[in-house]
């Protein structure tokens, strides 16, 4: 409480408050509820009932409507508030309905039997969590073999980037040779082709390597990603030329500078280009469906979306298997934010 | 570096690679059947039993259902069957545009009479361009195209259900006149889709060809629909939500607003019976209504997704022996019992099958639209069996649906919709 | 460059999970060591550069140029085939069906009306998310730039969403959005008439913009942030003794030595901007009507959903995509260029 009383107070001069201060806060705030909220709404949703995803107004906290049982009754009867006519308010369950009429029966009195119109009457409604969301498609589905798939893809891939990306972006930043201007524009130029444009290209060549269904047709063709030459280059630029100079008359062979010396030094901005290619990874869809049709060979993204049919999505089960390949993510984020950021302050967007 | 991080790097590494193949080395000791399977409901949950059942029996085959979001269906298949990596087995919906990589099955078949008796007027939809023998599948569910009603909001209001055959002007009126009096924000939904466009086109006289059987898809009966539904959209029958909400082939129903109650009529189909009859429960009365009646007929539209043999298949037999088990009377009853799917077999369809677990308004629903089976126009047939008919779906929602939305007249629609589908039919024929 | 960044090195022993991922990599970067001395021996220090280059070029001619290759062959054939040896050579007739158009400002003159519109709609999205991106991570700068507590926290939170995936974040937002959604509730409850934001062009057109500017905003905030932490401090005390207006040190101090950084969100968004697709097509569906269509739309709609996969006019459409977006990126190396001389 007392750090949050003096963080609610700190600002820019000490004793003396500006209404940018107070702007800045408020500006603050409002980020916590417009970036967190969204997901925690979805979050919360993931938890409803089918019904009562699609109830309006949407109840923020997952409702369902409350059940009693009543002497005489063999299923368990909803609990409805009903305006009777004299406009009093009284809860009772309803046995059944007919057309626009309903009957119903006062749980502490089962005999006798009472006729109210339907539009008088709302559902008692009571806390509740629809975990089956959750439990019913995990266990439809081999799950943890679509969890393994996602989560090799996903560090393999990342490995191989990482390592492949530093060693042409080591060439670029420390060497000077023939091609080199070339080698970057061609770089350069392929930095933001999105894959939705040749799909079908890399679909031909990946069938003509025997790849298709094998997880490797998913972590191969973005391995060598523009982005992560060009953002460990820039890095690398600005590493000090004696320490490789140094080196070298240390007799040390270019492949041990490159391991020794520049990767230790380059770490912040491998750690940036590990964690957008592990969230690129995990959250890719669009190329895995492609390749991969064998049940198998399913990464979670795949997995956990079919659901969505040709006519009807069953947004429970989408809702909560979002939640689902959301957690990995948030976890990460969770234990490694101060990292990201930092890290993502410091790579020298140069 | 401590030898104990080598070892575990060792470990590692040895994992992480022998784990990238075990997708493509797995044991191959039976023969193994591929379905490519895509759900709207519990189907795949009921064809996975069936399934083991079969394996049960048949120890020499295996079956591996592998479940797919429709997207895949739609978007991927066709690529992977074109560069031969498809599976062996395929539920689609796109019939004919996947029928030119069916397998047939005609010459592997024990009994070949039984499906021509019992699924014959389908097989035609799902043969390629010119065949008129092979035997490539049967439907996994028909679906018919038509009306659902929220009898409750009817009777809130006070207004009486129009009879059986009213057309759509009076249906469309006295859904208007229950949405106002009702306050409810949908008085006529009607799918995104050219289907069920399509069933008021053909009820309003559109004959989609000409003579020789060629796409001629303008005519005034089209017209009459176009207009109608234009119509709708500007006096507030219908909202924008569907046809004026996404671009392109994009499908948008209303089935969540329809549970909701906040739809009066929804011009749907079939398929949505079983997930009414779970959701809605007990909140309202819901009824399937005969297809209204235009100036020419009063039709739904035949459709559905069928399960087709694939020609790339390695094992034919084994694809034969899976195909027959499931499209054997006794288990396809049971199939179509447990999904609530209208029989796509006509023997089943003509003893009346029983919807066990099904409500008492789900199966009023399923005898609606199985009897509205027989009332179908000739034009609706041969569109549904129309090798390109997504062509013509696609164009006319993707036009129909920029008019609706303001951009461009009637007219310019008419025009594209025609351009679109000569421009395309001209570039397979390439 | 943040010059008070701690350079951080890789110590063995640092962390377990870290190790785990380190330990197998070193193990194989000590077994290529050998080959590569020898190597080195062999053709020269200089020319080990090659060699350095190699395997991410060998990734890149098999999986970018090469389908680049034949995305190009697709673009000067037609039919449905799909592999460039079924497909019949057709010249340069997808590219004139592109641009067949009666006026190049009216898009439903031309024969690909729909591709037209996605370039007049990716130019217009393009526009209004760049100008307001760089307002509002401007704005979340230097706010957070402020001597404020917890900074750490509050910009962890702007950063969150990027690491959403587009599909998620749609997903997100559609749900918020829908008619019967958590805002819609929030104006009924307040009195208002329910809003139908995806069906209304322009509010379809400002929730694209505001939806891309939530998921993107951190990362852009995190390098301008990077730029204002680089300000020498002592330019902003000698402002404060001259009691200099706090508005005029921003425009006077901060914005001219943030330039460079500016530049880069300037053309990263651009070029964002431009080749946009999930987010859109799973909020809006490219709707109402075509008001949201974009060209990588158009290019995925053509290719994969209709019924005859026009491989032929997709690619063609790729291919001006993609000279645009190397016009792009050529622009950024020269702004880049020109802040290197400055």
């Amino acid at each position: 409480m007392n750090r949050l009383a003096r963080m609610a107070t700190a600002r820019r001069n000490p004793g003396r408050w500006h209404w940018t201060d107070i702007a800045a806060y408020a500006y603050l705030a409002l980020g916590v509820v417009l970036m967190f909220g969204p997901v925690l709404w979805l979050g919360l949703s993931s938890f409803k009932t089918q019904a009562g995803l699609l109830e309006f107004p949407p109840t923020l906290l997952p409702m369902s409507q409350k059940e009693v049982r009543v002497e005489g009754q063999a299923q368990p009867l909803p609990l409805f508030e009903v305006t009777m006519e004299d406009g009093s308010k009284r809860v009772l369950a309803q046995v059944r309905r007919i057309g626009i009429q309903a009957q119903m029966v006062d749980p502490a009195n089962p005999g006798q039997s009472i006729r109210v119109p339907i539009d008088k009457r709302t559902p008692v409604r009571e806390f509740k969590l629809a975990a089956e969301n959750y439990t019913e498609p995990l266990e439809r589905f081999a799950f943890m073999r679509f969890l393994w798939n996602s989560v090799f893809v996903t560090a393999v891939a990342t490995l191989i980037t990482l390592v492949i990306n530093s060693m042409a972006a080591y060439a670029l930043s420390i060497y000077e040779f023939r091609g080199k201007t070339a080698v970057m524009l061609m770089v350069i130029g392929t930095l933001m082709i999105p894959i939705t444009i040749i799909l079908v290209p890399v679909y031909l060549v990946i069938t003509k390597l025997g790849l298709v269904n094998s997880l490797w047709a998913v972590i191969l063709p973005g391995a060598a990603t523009p982005t992560g030459v060009f953002l460990l280059r820039q890095y690398m630029l600005t590493l000090p030329r004696d320490l490789i100079e140094a080196a070298r008359m240390d007799k040390a062979s270019e492949w041990q500078i490159y391991w020794r010396i520049v990767m230790p030094l380059a770490m912040p901005a491998l750690a940036v280009l590990a964690i957008f290619s592990i969230m690129w990874r995990w959250n890719e869809f669009l190329w895995p469906l492609a390749v991969l049709t064998k049940t198998e060979a399913y990464t979670l993204q795949i997995g956990l979306n079919a659901f969505q049919g040709e006519l009807q999505t069953q947004w429970h089960y989408l809702l909560a298997m979002t939640v689902v390949t959301l957690l990995p993510v948030a976890l990460v984020f969770v234990f490694l934010q101060r990292f990201i950021t930092t890290g993502i302050a410091n790579t020298g967007m140069k | 570096m401590h030898s104990k991080h080598w070892i575990s790097a060792l470990a590692l590494t040895a994992g992480l690679v022998t784990g990238g193949f075990v997708a493509s080395t797995s044991a191959q000791a039976q023969t193994t059947v591929r379905i490519a399977w895509y759900s709207d409901g519990n189907e795949g949950e009921v064809i996975t039993d069936l399934l083991k059942r079969f394996e049960a029996e048949n120890k020499d085959i295996k079956v591996v259902l592998d479940q797919v979001p429709y997207k895949a269906i739609t978007e991927n298949l066709p690529v992977q069957l074109a560069s031969g990596q498809g599976p062996d087995i395929a539920r689609v919906v796109d019939l004919g545009g996947i029928a030119r990589y069916a397998l047939d099955l005609r010459p592997h078949l024990k009994d070949a009479a039984y499906w021509e008796k019992n699924f014959g007027p389908f097989l035609p939809w799902m043969r390629p361009e010119g065949d008129s023998k092979a035997i490539t599948g049967f439907m996994t569910q028909l679906t018919v195209s038509g009306p659902f009603v929220n009898k409750t909001l009817f009777e809130q209001a006070g207004i009486a259900l129009p009879g059986a055959k009213a057309t759509w002007e009076e249906w469309g009126k006295a859904a208007r006149d229950v949405a106002a009096k009702v306050q409810a924000p949908f008085p006529l939904a009607m799918d995104r889709s050219g289907h069920r466009f399509f069933s008021v086109a053909v009820s309003e006289g559109a004959k989609v060809f000409d003579a020789k059987g060629e796409p001629a898809v303008i005519d005034d009966g089209f017209k009459r629909g176009a207009k109608l539904v234009y119509d709708w959209h500007n006096n507030g029958v219908m909202k924008k939500e569907l046809w004026g909400s996404v671009s392109g082939t994009a499908y948008r129903g209303a089935n969540d607003e329809f549970k909701n109650a906040q739809v009066v009529m929804y011009q749907s189909g079939s398929w949505q019976i079983a997930q009414f009859d779970k959701t809605v429960g007990d909140a309202f009365d819901w009824v399937a209504v005969p297809a209204p009646c235009g100036a020419a007929a009063c039709s739904g539209m035949p459709g559905g997704a069928g399960l087709v043999a694939i020609k790339t298949t390695k094992s034919p037999e084994a694809v034969a022996k899976v195909m027959e088990y499931l499209a054997s009377e006794p288990v396809l009853s049971e199939f179509y019992a447990r999904s609530l799917f209208v029989p796509g077999h006509l023997g089943i369809a003509a003893k009346g099958l029983d919807y066990k677990g099904a409500s008492a308004p789900a199966k009023a629903a399923l005898k609606v639209f199985s009897d509205q089976v027989a009332q179908l126009s000739p034009v609706a047939y041969q569109l549904q069996g129309y090798t390109s008919n997504r062509v013509i779906f696609n164009a006319v929602i993707s036009r129909l649906g920029q008019a609706i939305s303001g951009e461009g007249s009637l007219d310019e629609a008419y025009k594209r919709i025609e351009s679109d589908i000569a421009q395309q039919i001209a570039e397979r024929k390439k | 460059m943040a010059s008070d960044a701690p350079v951080t090195t890789a110590s063995p022993d640092r962390a377990g999970a870290a190790s785990l991922f380190a330990a197998p990599l070193a193990m194989l970067m000590r077994l290529i060591d050998w080959p590569m001395q020898a190597l080195q021996r062999l053709i020269g220090e200089r020319r080990m550069a090659y060699v350095f280059l190699l395997p991410n070029l060998a990734f890149f001619s098999l999986f970018v140029f090469l389908p680049l290759i034949i995305n190009f062959i697709f673009s000067v054939t037609g039919g449905a085939g799909l592999f460039p040896s079924e497909r019949p050579y057709v010249g340069a007739q997808q590219y004139a069906y592109l641009f067949d158009c009666g006026s190049f400002l009216d898009p439903s003159s031309c024969r690909e009306d729909h591709f037209w519109r996605g370039v007049a709609n990716t130019a217009r999205f393009t526009v209004f998310q760049v100008t307001a991106m760089v307002l509002f991570s401007l704005l979340t700068a230097v706010v957070l730039n402020m001597k404020i507590k917890a900074r750490g926290f509050f910009r962890a939170v702007y950063f969150f969403p990027v690491l959403l995936s587009p599909v998620v974040v749609a997903l997100t937002w559609k749900w918020i959005l829908q008619r019967d959604g958590l805002l819609n509730a929030a104006i009924t409850s307040l009195g208002g008439e329910r809003i139908l934001f995806l069906v209304d062009p322009s509010w379809a057109m400002f929730w694209i913009v505001f939806v891309s500017i939530w998921a993107h905003m951190g990362f852009y905030t995190l390098i301008l942030l990077a730029g204002l932490q680089a300000i020498p401090a002592d330019l902003y005390e000698a402002a404060e003794m001259d009691a200099t207006p706090r508005w005029r040190t921003f425009w006077r101090i901060t914005l001219p030595l943030l330039w460079p950084n500016m530049i880069v969100v300037i053309v990263l968004a651009l070029i964002r901007g431009v080749q946009t697709f999930d987010e859109v097509f799973v909020l809006t569906g490219g709707g109402p009507g075509t008001a949201t269509l974009m060209i990588v739309h158009y290019i995925y709609e053509t290719a994969f959903a209709n019924q005859v996969q026009n491989f032929g006019l997709a690619a063609a459409a790729s291919v001006v995509l993609g000279i645009v977006l190397f016009a792009l990126t050529l622009a950024q190396l020269a702004a880049s260029r020109r802040k290197g001389a400055a």
